[in-house]
Formats: C-alpha cells, sequence, structure tokens
C-alpha cells in the first residue's frame, strides 16, 4: 500500500465526517437501527473503502477483490453509508434502509446486495467465514486479504473463539481481524456485563499477533494494516480502541446510544428528540470545517 | 413384486442379503466428486472416520479440513468457502450437524446460499448404543423447514453414494442424512436416483394403501408389505428419498391409486418425512394417513432391531398401521 501523506490522511477524516454526517438522516429516516456503532467505526470505514481495499465497486463479485467481512452485521448503516458513498449504488438508495422492498436490510444479506459478502448480525459467525475464505484464498493461490471487522462483545460468544482457535492452526497470515473495542453492549459495559480482559493476551496464546491502536486515528489504523500485511507466519488482530458514538458529544460513551437512532427517544444528557439529529449534524459541521481549514493550511 | 424398471436388488428377501452403512456412501461419494471435481473440500469436527471421511482425507489432504470438536465453527468456515469457489461437505453426527450448529447455518448458509453440503450422520434411533443424546430424531424438521435447501434421505449406501454425487453437482444447500448401522442394499448401481422424485418400489395389483418409507426403514416397509400380502391385502411400497422437494405430483397419484398412507421413518413424527406429506395431502387431496416413527418421545440405548421393535417400527408395526389405515378409509 502506497506512504500515506498528511494530505491523504485529511482528505480520509473528511470522509469519516462525510460518512457520519450521512449516517444521521439515514438512522432517522430508518426510525431504528443502531448509531454508537456506526459513529465510531466510521474512521475505520473511511480508511478501507477509500484507501486499503482493492475493491472495483462496479464489479462487486470481482474474484481478486480484498473481502471485508463485517461480523458484527447491527453496524451495518456505517457500511452502508461508505459503500454508497464508494460508488457501490446510489446514495439515494440509502433512505430505503430497514424498509420493505429494501436492499439494505436491517442486517446485511449477502445475496440481497452486492459487495457485503456475507450474512451477518448473530453475532460470533463473521471470523469463522473470514476463516474459511482465508482457506480458500490460500487452496487457490489467490492473494488477496480477508478483513474481518467484530465486536468486543461478541467475543463473548464461544464460536469467535472456536474461529480464532482454527485461523491460529492454520497459520492464516491473509487473515486481518480488526475489533471495534468499545467496551459497549446492549446492557451495558462489556467489563461488567461478562469481561474480556486480558483480550490481547488471549489472542496471543491463540497464536496471534496482536497491534493495538485507537481506532479513531486513521493514520494509527493504516500503518496497523501496513504492518500486518508484512507478517506472514499467523494471523493478525488489531485491536482498535474506538469510541462509540464518535464525533457527536453527547453520544460518546454512552451505550444508550448503542442501540437506537437519532430522534427517536429522549434520552437523559441528551438533546430533546427532536432536536437531536440537529445537534448531532452542527457538531459534525463543525468538525468538517476544522477539518477543511487544516486542509487549507496544507 | 419389486418394481422391475428400477432394477433393485433381486436378493432382498435373502437371509444373506448385503448389508452395509448409509455412511459409506456418503466416503464414496465425496471421494467421486474430489476426483472429478478439485474445488470439493470435505470439513469434519474430530469424526473423521465413523463418518467415512478418511478415503477423502487420504486422498486430498489439501482439501482436507479436521477443524476439532467445534462444529459451529465447521459451519461457518464452510459457509466462507462455498462463496469462494469451494463445494463443501461438513460431516459431523446429526445431532450436533445441524443440531448444535443450527443457527449458524441457518445464517451463513441458508439465508447466505452458501454452496455447503451438511452431512449429518448417526441419524435415528439406529444409532443405537450410544443412547439418545447421540441418535438424531429431529434433523429432518429443523432443516426441511429452511427456505431453499434440499433434504436427502437415501435408503441404502448405494442410493446414498448417488445423493451425495446430486447433492455436490447441485449448487446450494443441501442436508444429507445417514445411518450407522449396516442395513440391507435395496438399490443396485443400475437404479436411478432424481432429487424430488418418489419412485415405488413394490408393485401390485390394487393396491390398498401405499407405505411411504424413507431412508433405511424402506427396506422395513417392504417386508411388511410382502407379510400382508400373505394375508391379502396388496399395498405399495414407496421411497422417499427427497423430503424436500416434495414430489407433490406422485403423492397425488398414490393417493388417487390407493386412498390411504402410512408414513414409516426413524425420526419423530413431528415434523419428519411424515409431516411432509400431511401437508401435501391436507391441501391436494385429504387422505387417512398412519405415521411410523418416535411418538413424541426420546429411545435409549440398545441394538438398533431392539429398539425399533420397542418404539413401534418394525415390519409387524407398519403392518398393523396398514391395517389401521384401510378401516379409516
Amino acid at each position: 500500500m502506497e506512504d500515506v501523506t498528511d494530505k491523504k490522511i485529511l482528505e480520509l477524516e473528511l470522509k469519516a465526517n462525510e460518512i457520519r454526517q450521512l449516517l444521521i438522516p439515514t438512522l432517522v429516516e430508518a426510525g431504528s437501527g443502531h448509531t454508537g456503532g456506526p459513529l465510531g467505526m466510521a474512521d475505520i470505514f473511511a480508511a478501507m473503502y477509500f484507501h486499503i481495499l482493492r475493491h472495483d465497486p462496479k464489479n462487486p463479485d470481482w474474484i481478486e477483490r480484498d473481502r471485508l467481512i463485517l461480523s458484527n452485521g447491527h453496524i451495518c448503516p456505517v457500511r452502508y453509508v461508505t459503500m454508497a458513498l464508494a460508488g457501490y449504488f446510489p446514495v439515494e438508495e440509502l433512505k430505503t434502509l430497514r424498509k420493505i422492498n429494501s436492499r439494505l436490510q436491517g442486517h446485511p444479506h449477502r445475496t440481497a446486495l452486492p459487495g457485503v459478502e456475507t450474512t451477518s448480525g448473530p453475532l460470533g459467525e463473521g471470523l469463522g467465514q473470514a476463516v474459511g475464505m482465508a482457506l480458500a484464498g490460500k487452496m487457490d493461490n489467490k492473494n488477496f486479504f480477508i478483513y474481518c471487522l467484530t465486536s468486543d462483545g461478541e467475543h463473548q460468544e464461544g464460536s469467535t473463539w472456536e474461529a480464532a482457535m482454527a485461523a491460529g492452526k492454520y497459520k492464516l497470515s491473509n487473515l486481518i481481524e480488526i475489533v471495534d473495542y468499545n467496551n459497549i453492549q446492549i446492557d451495558g459495559d462489556v467489563e461488567n456485563i461478562m469481561p474480556l480482559e486480558p483480550f490481547k493476551a488471549k489472542y496471543e496464546s491463540f497464536n496471534w499477533e496482536v497491534l493495538e491502536i485507537d481506532g479513531n486515528d486513521i493514520r494509527a489504523f493504516i500503518s496497523a494494516v501496513n504492518e500486518a500485511h508484512a507478517i506472514h507466519d499467523k494471523p493478525i488482530l488489531i485491536l482498535a480502541r474506538t469510541i462509540p458514538g464518535k464525533g457527536v458529544s453527547y453520544m460518546e460513551n454512552d451505550y444508550r446510544w448503542h442501540g437506537n437512532p437519532p430522534n427517536l427517544l429522549d434520552i437523559p444528557g441528551s438533546p430533546p428528540k427532536a432536536e437531536q439529529a440537529k445537534v448531532a449534524l452542527e457538531e459534525l459541521r463543525k468538525i468538517e470545517e476544522t477539518l477543511r481549514q487544516a486542509q487549507g493550511n496544507k | 413384486m419389486l418394481n422391475p424398471s428400477l432394477k433393485l436388488n433381486e436378493k432382498i428377501f435373502n437371509e444373506d442379503v448385503e448389508k452395509q452403512p448409509t455412511r459409506n456412501g456418503f466416503g464414496k461419494g465425496v471421494v467421486a466428486l474430489g476426483e472429478k471435481d478439485p474445488n470439493t473440500v470435505v470439513i469434519t469436527a474430530d469424526l473423521n472416520e465413523s463418518t467415512r471421511c478418511d478415503e477423502f482425507a487420504n486422498k486430498f489432504p489439501e482439501r482436507f479440513f479436521d477443524i476439532g470438536v467445534a462444529e459451529q465453527d465447521m459451519a461457518t468456515i464452510a459457509a466462507g468457502m462455498g462463496v469462494s469457489s469451494k463445494t463443501v461437505f461438513i460431516s459431523s453426527y446429526a445431532t450436533f450437524n445441524p443440531g448444535r450448529n443450527w443457527e449458524p447455518i441457518r445464517t451463513t448458509i441458508v439465508y447466505n446460499n452458501s454452496n455447503v453440503k451438511i452431512a449429518g450422520h448417526h441419524a435415528g434411533i439406529m444409532t443405537g448404543a450410544d443412547g439418545a443424546t447421540h441418535q438424531a430424531t429431529e434433523d429432518i424438521a429443523i432443516t426441511r423447514s429452511w427456505p431453499g435447501i434440499d433434504v436427502f434421505v437415501p435408503c441404502d449406501a448405494i442410493e446414498s453414494r448417488k445423493a451425495t454425487i446430486a447433492a455436490g453437482e447441485k449448487y446450494g444447500p443441501v442436508y444429507l442424512r445417514y445411518t450407522r448401522d449396516k442395513s440391507p442394499v435395496v438399490t443396485t448401481d443400475e437404479t436411478p436416483f432424481q432429487r424430488g422424485k418418489i419412485q415405488t418400489f413394490w408393485l401390485t395389483e390394487n393396491p390398498v394403501a401405499t407405505i411411504l418409507a424413507t431412508g433405511y426403514m424402506v427396506y422395513y416397509a417392504l417386508v411388511a408389505a410382502k407379510e400382508l400380502e400373505k394375508e391379502g391385502i396388496r399395498v405399495l411400497v414407496a421411497n422417499v428419498a427427497t423430503i424436500k422437494p416434495m414430489d407433490e405430483e406422485e403423492l397425488l397419484k398414490l393417493a388417487e391409486e390407493t386412498g390411504a398412507f402410512v408414513t414409516v421413518e426413524d425420526h419423530q413424527v413431528m415434523g419428519g418425512m411424515g409431516s411432509a406429506i400431511a401437508e401435501v395431502m391436507a391441501k391436494l387431496r385429504p387422505t387417512p394417513i398412519e405415521f411410523i416413527g418416535l411418538q413424541d418421545t426420546f429411545a435409549e440405548s440398545g441394538k438398533p432391531a431392539e429398539l425399533i421393535e420397542k418404539y413401534g417400527m418394525g415390519a409387524s408395526s407398519i403392518a398393523e398401521a396398514v391395517k389401521k389405515v384401510i378401516n379409516r378409509k
């Protein structure tokens, strides 16, 4: 992958901001769905689709493409928004999310929307599919990478660890897992519901290489992926610590924003429901202005 | 008499009839597919030899994966391969596959339309001494309700080989049900296997009922038909090797010709092959049906023949069910 310049990083940060700004009305229109996770992962999605992935939005089944598996399917709004911006389908179609006759199912469905790679939502099933694709890639002597996005909460599913064990056994260096480590699940904080720590040590003991980063730092993420590409004898986990709700101050790190869209419920500490999307967009536009100023100064 | 056009085993009623477990047909089937198509892959979850993966594993070690005692992982790994150019068979006992891993199969294989074949072995009370924990008696119910899957239950080791090959030659999810103990070989290499077709194995003049059997129970149905003939009760015996898609056209013909059915399966009567037939008949032509199978109970350890007798599934029970259903016409 090409060296990443400051200019490129700013471009990607603006792209992540654009994704966030598009997420808000998309979720409001859907009237249900998850908000915290998609906002937290916007930086990684921007980096993936606009820098890292070898892909062709006009030919989503291109056999040599890198595969991006979204195991925690509930954050699919961020994938849909990013795919629309990348040219997989018209941005206008985002208004159909979660509605009848839509390709944008509430949880992603492979045969409904080309490019989503798997059907997901039930947790703990993406990493196994990624292992299967990585094994198939090796059998076929392909050099594509399998990037598998998982959540921290789904590491409470035993099947995630079954897959981690298999990836270690087969030394799947073409498999790069990125865990969205935001410490939030539906019922509260992950470490209270069912602790995962010591998380890094668990993966290392399964014969993985673990790279730990700030998941909202695009430069750090790209550099971790570059480092992962240089490892040839084991699977790689990028432990990305993200802030759920990132970019909207009243949503950040609040588990009550895990599973609700803006403008649906009054939530203590957040603006009244009618104001939520408006306030969120105002904050995001301010961040956009700051980024554009920085761009002008370069 | 045996249907001559199907070239069935003429020695079927002999004492020394050849017997083989249907799982052997799975082993031969995947090897045949592996020789023909380098994209054929077999995965097991620590049940290599007993589910007859070993010949494939020895011939094609680079395409065989033993992923340990992890049936959910087996399903999801297969799902990933099945959308990446591979035709994948996942092989374990049916209580675990598709029992333990039912939802991963539902989501990542069936709904996802991945090219994976689920091989459920040690199905039914025929599994015997291991006891009810290892006797899969609900697997037809939990697989046939999935949209878009085929469900094959071969009647002997030869049909088992053909069903396995047929499953591999068609893209998409298939459930295949195999049994552990030896059972009589009813068909021959020349007997045609056709997906979605019910075949009448036993013919007679002016039949008064049809016994519709699936899996190795077809043999017991044939024995029952032969015994009934001695009493002057003439019935047809049909082999229902495809539970899904169900051959509605043939069922309608059989119902019109005989007016009464007995269904026979080594499975719970709830949700199994008999239920699938009852669903069709209620819609097309209401027909009296008696159901042979497990009557809402788990079985136990024992020899297969003892269990089949104790749980009312043997030839004499089938014959009784025929007499009962005729009276309901």
